[in-house]
């Protein structure tokens, strides 16, 4: 997958954990936390959901990572490059 | 057969927490004791008529858009837009006590124009207990315990107040006789003050009927008249379970949404009783079907909770069958239900007054029966000097008592709210196996849902 696909496949993710949410001006480089609300619940979704669709395994030290679109875009890349 | 979770239970925390499995591509079974779905709030047809077991009200209602709060996390967690509960917020509900009432609504302006109106030295003291809400965490555990009386009696100075305050948040979520705690308390009073009641017209049926179309679109697997008879236990874990019919099933873990006392009493290993105490605070409710609408009577308020003293006593009746000196009094007519979904066929009254389990449970058949339909008319009879007299108007009755929620449920005593001390992590004595719903610590329908979630999420999804 692309960056851009990545980053399609983030959005598609969040739309399904927050239906309604508008994530239309969701800007990169801001924490997700500042522009949609989501609480650790709903992180634990966004590492189950790429696990689920991509079999993409997220260790919990790891999730930090995963705190803007930019971030976790950059954490994706490399796991997902051959998808 | 072999699953990587096996759930007891296909109440409202079971049938959430089975959502959040199947979702995620987990081997998951329910297993239901009952010919049907829906726990304590299930839903049943008698003489033509539709009746929900349970439901005065959803709580926790916040409108479309809200991001806060359980309504709004449940809906994520189980991936249903809002518009599917169909919720409908109430019209507006009363704490009745002699010669003072409180008027509420799902507008905490309301009640503290009220307060303001009928205490006009406390609406300072009103602000700081909201103060003090505002700042709790309902999923941090460890500022739960303590007493409500005391917390609420530090800020406000006026009894009266502090018990009208109790009487809803008691009546809707208390398994503690007595007193409540703090964080009971908060969690209660965010639910019914702040955020605030709603119903689907079509009743508790349409929210299970949600929940288990979904479990079963997933791959979920739900088995009726599936009465969980052992849980099997290996050393620290438990193994499996065999079934009534001596069937049995293995699983990696069990989520366990049959009460605490009800479910070490499964367990292989715990042969003597456990110390773990079971709930005392048990109900009758009686449904009036009437040839008016509870309004054209006088009656426009969607629920009343009622007291006839000064002094408001959550406890089980110490010498008879019922304690008719307090009592809920619910119409699902009163819900602002959107003009274009129609209404309800008819009016509707559902009283719900404090009964003694034991007693009830002991009566002989015919004696059951005639008991019966005397607390029907004392209850009422309580009721209608808050509200207006309805009695003329009943066309139709049914009365279910603490034998009948115990049947629906299987808690010991039928406990509606389960054991006063709640297992808020939801583990037990062995690794695997974990407790979710009334026993977790959440109780009511949003609340049993949120435990199914997030016992599912912490025990099953964050592991493996
Ligand atoms: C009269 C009344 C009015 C209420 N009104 C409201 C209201 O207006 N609003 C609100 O929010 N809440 C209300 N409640 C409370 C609400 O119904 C409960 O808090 C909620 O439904 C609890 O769900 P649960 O999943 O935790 O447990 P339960 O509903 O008790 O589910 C447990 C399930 O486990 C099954 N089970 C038990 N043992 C076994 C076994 N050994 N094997 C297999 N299955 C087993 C039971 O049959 C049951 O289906 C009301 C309750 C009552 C009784």
């Amino acid at each position: 997958m692309t960056p851009a696909e990545i980053r399609q496949e983030i959005i598609d993710i969040l739309t399904d954990i927050a239906p309604d949410e508008d994530l239309s001006n969701l800007e990169d480089d801001k924490p997700f936390r500042e522009q949609i609300d989501l609480d650790s619940m709903d992180f634990l979704d966004i590492v189950m959901e790429l696990r689920k669709r991509h079999r993409i395994q997220i260790p919990e030290e790891d999730y930090g990572e995963l705190a803007s679109m930019a971030s976790t875009v950059k954490y994706l890349e490399p796991k997902m490059a051959n998808l | 057969m072999h699953y990587d979770t096996i759930i007891i239970g296909a109440g409202m925390s079971g049938l959430a927490a089975g959502i959040r499995l199947a979702h995620f591509d987990r081997r998951v079974c329910i297993l239901e004791k009952h010919w049907t779905i829906g726990g304590l709030n299930s839903f049943y047809r008698m003489h033509g008529r539709d009746f929900d077991v349970g439901l005065h009200a959803v709580t926790n209602y916040t409108p479309k858009g809200a991001k806060h709060g359980p309504l709004s996390r449940l809906l994520r967690q189980l991936r249903i837009r809002w518009e599917e509960l169909e919720l409908a917020p109430q019209a507006g509900s009363v704490i009745a006590f002699p010669d003072v009432r409180l008027r509420f609504s799902n507008d905490i302006e309301l009640l503290r124009s009220e307060i303001e109106r009928e205490f006009p030295d406390q609406g300072d003291n009103f602000q700081r207990l909201l103060d003090e809400l505002a700042d709790y965490d309902d999923l941090d555990a460890s500022n739960f315990n303590g007493s409500a009386r005391q917390f609420l009696s530090n800020i406000i100075d006026e009894p009266l107040l502090v018990e009208m305050l109790l009487c809803p948040l008691m009546w809707y979520g208390n398994a503690r006789e007595h007193d409540m705690d703090v964080g009971q308390f908060f969690i209660m009073f965010r639910s019914i003050f702040l955020e605030g009641f709603a119903r689907p017209l079509k009743g508790v049926r349409l929210i299970l009927k949600l929940l288990v179309r979904r479990y079963r679109a997933l791959g979920g697997e739900l088995r009726l008249r599936s009465g969980v008879r052992r849980i099997l236990v290996d050393g620290r874990r438990a193994v499996g379970v065999e079934l009534e019919d001596g069937q049995q099933l293995f699983a990696d873990r069990i989520l366990s949404s049959a009460g605490m006392v009800e479910t070490l009493k499964l367990c292989d290993d715990l042969a003597e009783e456990q110390p773990a105490v079971a709930g005392q605070m048990s109900f009758i409710e009686s449904i009036s079907v009437l040839d008016c609408l509870p309004r054209e009577i006088g009656l426009p308020e969607t629920i009343v909770f009622y007291n006839d003293s000064e002094s408001f006593h959550w406890q089980r009746p110490v010498d008879s069958l019922c304690d008719t000196r307090t009592g809920v009094l619910c119409s699902p007519n009163n819900y602002l239900y959107p003009e274009e979904s129609g209404t309800l066929p008819e009016g509707i009254v559902r009283l719900t007054t404090i009964a003694d389990f034991d007693r009830w449970a002991n009566l002989p058949e015919a004696e059951y029966v005639r008991q019966k339909m005397w607390w029907y008319d004392r209850a009422i009879a309580s009721a209608v000097r808050f509200v207006p007299d309805f009695r003329g108007h009943v066309v139709a009755t049914d009365v279910f008592t603490p034998k009948t929620i115990r049947r629906f449920t299987s808690h010991v005593n039928g406990a509606v709210y389960g054991a006063p001390d709640k297992q808020l992590d939801g583990t037990t004595h062995l690794e695997n196996l974990f407790l979710c719903g009334t026993d977790q610590g959440f109780v009511g329908i949003v609340g049993a849902i949120v435990s199914g979630i997030s016992m599912a999420n912490m025990h099953c999804l964050r592991q493996a």
